[in-house]
């Protein structure tokens, strides 16, 4: 290949490129770091199957008794019949019986604890997405303005995958849980003394722990967070592969994910040496404890101060008592992205919702659809408001336009009568009532909102027109389609209505789809309507037919529309002029005319839209009018 | 334009295909061969270890005990027993340290080769999706390329990881103990082993059902990943709408789909678990049976017993592990058939057998009867088009929508492959050529700009990431973008896409056209891209570029008529074919529908 790979170039001016960004952006958004115990936390979700878990927890302990029991049975075939005189065969026969009984036990409660027990699991890893995911669906969209969708998507999907891992083992984690604390029980209850001295291994093992955790948790952090920067440049380059194939910069984009993906693999390898590190220390301390037990109770067994048996016991129990403790350590990382993962889910459902439904709140469907704004300030950011001081009226059934070069917040006052953003000061009021006291469902059942960049969601165009609204007829669709005037188009696709829409619609041209978007909103059929007319980026043909399914989207509602082409402004019955967040003039298309202001200057440029004029031509502008 | 929704490729796999997945893993960790050396010499010594330490459990049973029944007092018998048990410990240490030590080196191995084949599947996986065509990207979903990418990769690791060294690790483990059981006593040890060939009969039996389910989950999950997706995108929408409730049911019902087959793995793994490990106790209870007589006939000691006692619990635990691993093989198999089915993709458009690296000369452009069909589509999108444009002209395309004119600009660097006919640039067929030198050659200003999220500077760069400042801000003066640039509070270093600054329509436009600067190309397409620029700055952007553009080619597509009125030629386009083609001037008077489409024009710009 003719380009230079990157390494070669390496030596030369560093490239103006970068895969991903490398710094960790995503803490910025989620400023309030969680700090509750993750745990803790974790619990609550564990709380709703109480109920299964009893029995789970039940099964656990006969499963541990029987583990214990299966050692012990053998135990006492040695004492009672193996050593010394007393062979009596029926004596083992009875105690091969007991065994089997045992068995019986220990499958049955196997089979109940794992099926219970990674049931539960199941159901709390698909309550959290669902938590997570719901809350997403309540907390403000200032919060949504600022998130990438692919960050969240990682939370909702990639965390909850690595908590699946977690609760696998988890399975096994609470028997061999129940098993240590059950064995420890019984090697006591068998010889004390020796069981005592086995256990003085284990402060040894919990010391070498607490040493060992900080260098661990912070090697596997490291894996953690270069792993997400890896899927993030990954899902970047799918995202924007037509431009990446366009511009030819596979070798460069291949280049510098290698990069990345080295980084990655480095930590990896890093954190998986110190998680290993582990294994030969915690075998060496179970190489001590049987080596306690080979001498110690062999003496003892030598002075006939135990059993021979005891000292059998000893040594499977030993067995027994080490597995898990080794199983635990090389399930580290697991639990360690666990934990991670369970962290950065809760920091999801921790995000405020700074928006609720007030007690008694109102249901709209009485009121009058008129809106009315009291002197609003609103600003996203504090200290930095992008509205101030608005004040208007809109009566019932009549259509305003806002107009104003780009940043004059024409996108911010819609969005506040549909009540995406609470506003600082003032009140907005739709048929007289503060649209805070209006139930959120309502209020989006009254109020329409057609978007300039049209969404369809993938599924059939039928799916796309009804959306949301309930009881509606397929006529009633069609009704609305052939209102809009896409209803020929739609009958020529090979399915129809039925017809699937790709990703984002993008098998139609984006006139199609803001006609789709119109014919939804028909649908909706709802008093007030709030447009977002699109830019000028539809050829003339779809925006003749725009311009007619306007009206009638527009017939007999309320209407606030941000209006670019001068058909639509001129067909309004007041026009509002925004300026830097401020209403400069309201009036009617004739009487702003005549009164040469800042519209009459802007109107006679002769651009095709308001958002186009050239910021210094407006400054120029605004200063001579506002001079005179 | 409607392209049918391809159905992803990859299906269920049959059961000698879900043979080959593993074939094509093992042989790539064959590539590490030391690793893979050290790591097996690991297992086999850590083994070894695990297995000898049941056996000196058993001699020290044996020392304590057959001296207390032997029962003769001396002195010097009771030293030398408890200096055999000092031995033994001593033994049982070296062999714990042994065990541990092999252990590790054998895990660290196992994962090294897990996560460099993960690094490289990441790297396959990344390189083909750069290279799949257009007409590929548009049939899926990018939630479902990215989830392959993140968890898919991550099964086939966990595979290599835990999956392909456990085998080994197991096979020997249980053909060492086999060996060492057999010879010790042959009766006891078969029927120690003969929970065996139950187990690998219940662990095929439970692989093909968890990888059935495997697959239908990973699909379902995508099909989540694609609903939270979008919510999550439209999500303005959903809140104009009120759609909460609604969305969150749509969502409910799908979660509850995987939610079941989830719970049907649970059942699946119980059972298989739970039966497993039953089998090996009652293997275990018919020792106990057996040995307990042999013992008491005096043909064994109660030691030997001990010792093969201790040896089948030393499989307790790894028997106990296959119900993991069969897990392990279901999900690789799985994962590893859904990620090879994209791997295998040959990109439809690729270079051609001999193709060099030619450098266009001039940049002159023909399409000779150029027709083409989008793949799943039953009639031509364009059809028999032919035209030629010499070097430093430029050439308009108008049309209604639907018309073909995009799919003109996106077979010029070959985004797709033409159905009939070539299109040639300076007289040689565009497939001679190497993409690469193609797509340096061609350029086109795409009407949706995609934004990486990065800095100004490096998004203009894009396609010339060498290029000097100067060049960047340059180019962003004849895109008429430098004076916004500048006005930013961090200029050229500020970020943009989707976390960063968000540009309007029109800005973006301009950046992608400094983009295009950037690369120098001999063949500049303008599709659409200038539709939400206005008609003034349009006209700088234009003069700016006529100087650095005197000797390229370009083509304008636009369906307002005042961008593309000066081009040399104008070429009406409706439902693929050609219909009126000439000059502005030369349109006008054929009072065709060219001429019907400037009335149009001109009326709905009525002057206030």
């Amino acid at each position: 290949m003719s380009m230079k790979k990157f390494s070669e170039r390496s030596h030369e001016i560093p490239p103006k490129a970068s895969v991903v960004l490398a710094s960790n952006l995503e803490e910025e958004v989620f400023s309030e770091k969680f700090n509750g115990d993750v745990i803790k936390r974790f619990f609550s979700y564990v709380k709703p199957y109480k109920r299964q878990l009893i029995p789970a927890l039940i099964a656990v302990i006969i499963f541990t008794i029987t583990s214990i029991s299966i050692p012990l049975i053998i135990k006492n075939v040695f004492d009672s019949t193996l050593s010394g005189d007393n062979n009596n065969t029926n004596l083992l026969y009875l105690f091969v019986a007991g065994f089997f009984v045992a068995i019986i036990f220990n499958f049955i409660s196997n089979y109940l604890q794992e099926i219970l027990v990674g049931r539960v699991a199941e159901h709390i890893l698909f309550d959290m997405r669902t938590a997570m995911y719901e809350h997403l669906q309540s907390v403000s969209l200032s919060f949504m303005d600022k998130t990438e969708s692919g960050k969240l998507m990682s939370r909702l999907q990639g965390d909850v995958a690595a908590l699946q891992e977690f609760l696998h083992t988890a399975v096994f984690a609470i028997g061999d849980f129940v098993l240590i604390v059950g064995i420890i029980i019984t090697m006591l209850w068998l010889d004390f003394r020796l069981g005592l001295l086995t256990m003085v291994v284990i402060p040894a093992l919990l010391l070498i722990r607490i040493i060992w955790i900080p260098f661990a948790r912070s090697a596997f952090l490291k894996a953690r967070i270069t792993s997400s920067i890896v899927s993030g440049a990954l899902a970047e380059n799918i995202n924007g592969v037509r431009a990446v194939q366009g511009m030819t910069r596979e070798y460069v984009n291949y280049d510098l994910f290698d990069l990345r993906a080295k980084e990655n693999l480095r930590a990896a390898l890093k954190a998986s040496r110190i998680g290993v590190i582990m294994l030969p220390t915690v075998d060496s301390l179970s190489g001590i404890a049987r080596g306690i037990v080979v001498i110690v109770g062999g003496i003892f067994v030598l002075n006939g101060e135990i059993e021979t048996g005891v000292m059998v016991a000893f040594v499977l129990f030993i067995q027994r008592f080490f597995d898990p403790i080794r199983a635990l350590t090389m399930h580290y990382s697991v639990l360690q992205r666990a934990m991670a993962s369970g962290e950065r889910i809760f920091e999801v459902i921790d995000v405020p919702v700074e928006m609720k439904d007030k007690e008694n709140s109102i249901i709209m469907d009485d009121l009058d659809p008129s809106i009315e704004f009291n002197n609003v300030t609103f600003g996203y950011l504090p200290n930095q408001p992008i509205l101030k001081n608005i004040n208007f009226k809109i009566k019932p059934g009549e259509t305003i336009a806002l107009v104003g070069p780009t940043g004059s917040g024409k996108t911010s006052t819609t969005a506040l009568v549909h009540r995406f953003y609470e506003i600082w000061e003032g009140e907005i009021k739709i048929g007289g009532v503060n649209i805070k006291d209006i139930k959120l469902q309502s209020l989006g059942n009254n109020v329409s909102m057609v978007l300039q960049e049209p969404f369809l969601f993938s599924g059939s165009i039928l799916e796309n027109i009804i959306y949301s609204t309930k009881n509606i007829s397929f006529q009633k669709v069609v009704d609305a389609a052939k209102a809009v005037g896409v209803h020929d188009y739609i009958m020529e696709l090979p399915d129809k209505y039925d017809t699937q829409l790709e990703q984002r619609g993008e098998n139609l041209s984006i006139g199609q789809r803001q006609l789709i978007s119109f014919a939804r909103a028909i649908v909706r059929d709802s008093k007030i309507i709030i447009l977002d007319e699109a830019t000028a980026n539809i050829d003339s043909y779809t925006e003749m037919q725009i311009q007619n399914a306007l009206k009638v989207l527009l017939e007999g509602r309320t209407a606030m529309v941000i209006a670019h082409r001068l058909a639509t402004i001129r067909g309004a019955d007041k026009i509002i002029v925004l300026q830097n967040g401020e209403i400069i003039e309201q009036d009617t298309h004739e009487n702003l005319i005549k009164n040469k202001g800042l519209y009459y200057s802007l109107s006679s440029l002769n651009y095709s839209s308001f958002d186009d004029i050239p910021n210094h031509i407006i400054q120029k502008i605004t200063n001579s009018t506002s001079g005179t | 334009m409607i392209v049918k929704n391809q159905t992803i490729s990859a299906r269920p796999l049959k059961n000698n295909d879900s043979f080959k997945v593993f074939t094509r893993i093992i042989k790539m960790s064959f590539k590490y061969k030391w690793k893979l050396f050290f790591g097996i010499s690991a297992i086999f010594l850590s083994t070894g270890f695990s297995l000898y330490i049941p056996l000196l459990l058993g001699n020290a049973v044996d020392a304590a005990n057959n001296l207390l029944s032997s029962n003769s007092g001396e002195v010097s018998t009771i030293n030398d027993s408890k200096n055999q048990l000092y031995f033994i410990c001593f033994l049982l240490l070296i062999s714990s340290i042994g065990r541990g030590t092999f252990s590790m080196i054998h895990v660290y191995f196992g994962e090294s080769i897990g996560q460099h084949i993960g690094y490289e599947l990441r790297m396959m996986y990344y390189e083909k999706l750069q290279r799949l065509s257009f007409s590929y990207h548009a049939g899926v979903h990018t939630g479902d390329l990215i989830t392959r990418g993140i968890l898919d990769v991550e099964g086939i690791r966990m595979f290599v990881q835990t999956a392909i060294l456990r085998v080994i690790f197991l096979t020997s483990l249980i053909g060492t103990g086999t060996f060492l059981m057999i010879t010790t006593n042959p009766v006891l040890g078969v029927i120690s082993l003969s929970f065996v060939p139950f187990v690998a009969w219940k662990a095929t039996t439970a692989r093909l059902k968890l990888r059935s389910n495997w697959y239908a989950l990973q699909d379902k999950l995508s099909v989540l990943t694609k609903t939270m997706d979008e919510n999550l995108g439209g999500i303005r929408v959903v809140r104009a709408f009120s759609a909460e409730e609604f969305e969150m049911k749509k969502y409910q019902v799908i979660s509850d789909e995987a939610l079941k087959l989830s719970n049907e793995q649970v059942s699946i793994r119980s059972q298989s678990i739970s039966q497993i490990s039953t089998a090996f106790f009652i293997s275990m209870g018919i020792v106990l049976l057996v040995g307990g007589r042999q013992v008491m006939s005096g043909s064994i000691t109660p030691g030997e017993l001990t010792q093969f006692l201790a040896f089948m619990s030393i499989l307790l635990d790894p028997v106990r592990q296959i119900g993991l691993m069969i897990n392990g093989f279901a999900r690789g198999s799985a994962s590893g058939g859904r990620l090879f089915a994209i791997l295998d993709l040959e990109p439809n458009i690729h270079d051609e057998d001999g193709s060099k690296d030619v450098k266009v000369n001039k940049g002159s452009l023909e399409f000779r009867n150029v027709s083409f069909t989008y793949e799943g589509d039953n009639h031509e999108t364009i059809h028999n088009v032919s035209f030629k444009i010499n070097p430093g002209e430029t050439l308009g395309i108008v049309g209604p929508p639907g018309s073909g004119k995009s799919t003109i600009a996106h077979l010029i660097p070959r985004f797709y492959d033409p159905s009939g006919g070539p299109i040639l640039i300076d007289d040689i067929d565009i497939r001679n050529f190497t993409l690469e030198s193609l797509r340096h050659a061609v350029c086109v200003v795409e009407q949706d700009t995609f934004m990486f999220t990065a800095s100004i500077e490096h998004n203009i760069a894009y396609g010339n990431p060498w290029a000097p400042d100067d060049r960047v801000e340059k180019s962003t003066h004849h895109a008429q973008l430098a004076e916004y640039i500048e006005r930013l509070p961090e200029k050229y270093k500020t970020l943009v896409g989707e976390r960063g600054v968000s540009l309007s329509g029109g800005q973006r436009q301009r950046l992608s056209i400094a983009r295009s600067v950037m690369m120098d190309p001999n063949i500049i397409i303008f599709d659409d891209s200038t539709a939400a620029i206005d008609a003034g700055t349009e006209r700088k952007i234009r003069e700016e570029l006529k100087s650095l553009t005197s000797k390229t080619t370009t083509i304008i597509i636009s369906h307002r008529l005042s961008s593309l009125m000066h081009a040399n030629k104008i070429l009406f386009l409706n439902r693929g074919r050609i219909v009126e083609s000439g000059s502005h001037n030369e349109l006008l008077e054929l009072k065709g529908q060219y001429q019907d489409l400037y009335n149009l024009q001109n009326k709905a710009r009525g002057k206030i």
